[in-house]
């Protein structure tokens, strides 16, 4: 995919992480992890459940804190000295598996509750860029209901419009589609699609393998912590290198 | 006495006056085994038999009816009157009760005038707003504290909540009408508030604190990927949940602080209970006044839970 060459020559660096090591008491659930991720880069994130990958994603906007090694999210470098961990949040959309949108809140309200607390802005131009956003997720209709009224599915893609509402640069998606029907998965999916032909730089956690394919510049597999292999789409579904690659790609592709 | 009609159940019953489909169902069971032989039961009445048999559930019987049940009522609360009344008719007492209005309010010449136990009424309850809303913030601040990150915080709130839970109420208004008024030179009433406040505090921490933890975590997570600060977290989204869960033993706070400001009578602040033990002092109608204040502590405080339980279902059905 030429659109990865691209970026990878032009692209800033907005994720580095360098010997990332990660404990939960004894269990050791982030080793040695290495991953960079340029703008405008869709990275998907997959492997058996266990394996650390929200771990991983969660450590991206300090909702974890890593014990040992680098990271650095959009120029911020993720230490003890870090004064401000909300303005890198801002920066660091992220759409949750447990969809966790706020329930007294009207859908409106709660994409102009970042907007406004967040990044100041007036309740108007909040509530103009959220009609924008939850257009964009195709449930302008739905503004004025609360959370508990919705689908899924619909839940879901508000969640989705919250996040960009703030308007971060990294949008990081951990199972997003998990917890749903099997009927709106696609409409979720549909929305992170249209989202990645805008450029956004993407890291997703799923085991959308037919939605890895056609988005993912770059696939990583992770098993026990560790990064196992991290291909491009096309290598990785043709000719993964490593054996617990193949075994895991045999047991979700064949059903 | 069988065990389903003993006293103690009393209470119980009669908050299930209306019909029990209980009732019902061994009525039926009772029909179910006499029709058994003469073989014309309904299609229903074996199974249910068969879930209730009669020498296992004993509803049904004479001491469950209702006319046993309010004789056994009847019968309670008459031997309760009686045993007051004899007593007092025993020891001589002479029943003033003709006496009594006048301590609440008179009329005199046309122009109302409220008595003292009026005043002292109003006194009681100028000390129970001020102090739901002293306790309220010193709770929330507390609970703040216990949930910080702060250790010192967190060291703060416990050793206060131990200090407050672990000694008695009427040490603490001693120690603060003694000792910390005449240091801050605070006045009886505000004594009596600052030291129901830090009481009643440390209870309204524990609410708080359960309500605040009782909102589930992804909710904290939401607000921080959406750059929110703890502060806006939990002013936007945490608290208008949590409160809701708070509201149910917040009544039962609010109303053990209209009971406890009677504590204010020992440093001779002039509330409701001060005033009884004046008037008592003067005219030894010791029976009537305390019975009186009773009941106006009863009505304050059966007010009070039924405006909250209305508050309470609006704000759980508010939107």
């Amino acid at each position: 995919m030429n659109i990865r060459e691209d970026a990878l020559v032009a692209g800033k660096v907005m994720i580095e992480m360098e010997g990332v090591n990660k404990w939960f008491g004894d269990f050791h659930v982030l080793k040695d992890i290495n991953l960079l991720v340029r703008e405008r880069e869709r990275v998907v994130l997959c492997g058996p459940s266990g394996s650390g990958k929200s771990t991983l994603i969660r450590c991206i906007n300090r909702l974890e804190e890593h014990e040992e090694g680098r990271i650095v999210v959009h120029g911020q470098e993720f230490g003890d000295d870090l004064q401000d961990v909300a303005a890198v949040r801002r920066e660091v959309g992220m759409v949750f598996q447990q969809l966790n949108l706020f329930p007294h809140l009207t859908v409106l309200e709660n994409c102009m509750l970042g907007p406004t607390k967040a990044r100041g802005l007036s309740n108007a131009e909040a509530r103009d860029r959220a009609m924008e956003y939850l257009n964009r997720v195709r449930i302008p209709e739905q503004a004025e209901k609360y959370p508990g009224q919705l689908s899924g599915g619909q839940q879901q893609r508000v969640a989705i419009a919250r996040s960009l509402c703030v308007q971060p640069e990294i949008m990081l998606f951990d199972e997003p589609t998990s917890a749903l029907d099997p009927e709106m998965i696609k409409e979720v999916l549909d929305v992170m699609i249209d989202l990645a032909q805008t450029g956004m730089t993407m890291i997703v956690v799923t085991h959308e393998m037919g939605f890895a394919r056609t988005v993912a510049d770059e696939i990583v597999f992770m098993d026990e912590g560790r990064i196992v292999e991290s291909a491009p789409p096309d290598r990785f579904f043709a000719n993964p290198e490593s054996d617990r690659t193949k075994l895991f790609l045999d047991q979700i592709l064949t059903h | 006495m069988p065990k389903n009609g003993s006293l103690w159940q009393l209470g119980v019953k009669f908050r299930y006056l209306r019909p029990q489909p209980g009732r019902r169902d061994s009525r039926r069971v009772r029909t179910a085994v006499a029709s058994q032989d003469s073989k014309d039961s309904a299609i229903d009445e074996p199974t249910v038999a068969a879930r209730f048999p009669p020498n296992v559930v004993s509803r049904g019987r004479w001491w469950n009816a209702q006319w046993f049940d309010t004789l056994q009522f009847s019968v309670f609360s008459g031997a309760l009157l009686w045993l007051v009344v004899s007593g007092a008719t025993g020891m001589g007492y002479n029943w003033q009760w003709y006496r009594v209005p006048r301590f609440i309010f008179e009329v005199v010449d046309g122009e109302l005038i409220w008595g003292p136990l009026a005043t002292g009424l109003v006194v009681t309850l100028e000390i129970t707003a001020c102090s739901v809303v002293l306790a309220l913030a010193v709770g929330l601040v507390t609970a703040l504290l216990r949930l910080s990150d702060s250790f010192a915080g967190r060291i703060v709130a416990k050793v206060y909540l131990e200090a407050v839970r672990n000694t008695p109420l009427l040490i603490q208004i001693y120690l603060f009408y003694f000792v910390l008024g005449p240091i801050i030179g605070l006045d009886r009433f505000w004594v009596g508030v600052a030291c129901l406040s830090a009481f009643e505090g440390a209870f309204a921490c524990e609410v708080i604190r359960g309500g605040i933890l009782s909102v589930p975590r992804g909710q904290w997570e939401a607000s921080d990927s959406i750059g929110l600060g703890r502060a806006q977290a939990y002013f936007h989204v945490i608290l208008p949940q949590a409160v809701p869960l708070m509201l149910p033993p917040l009544t039962g706070l609010i109303i053990s602080l209209v009971k406890n400001s009677a504590i204010v009578s020992v440093i001779a602040v002039f509330d409701l209970t001060t005033e009884a033990r004046n008037i008592i002092a003067d005219t030894f109608l010791s029976f009537e006044i305390w019975m009186t204040v009773a009941a106006i502590y009863l009505g304050l405080t059966i007010t009070l839970s039924v405006c909250m339980s209305y508050v309470e279902r609006r704000v759980r059905t508010g939107h």
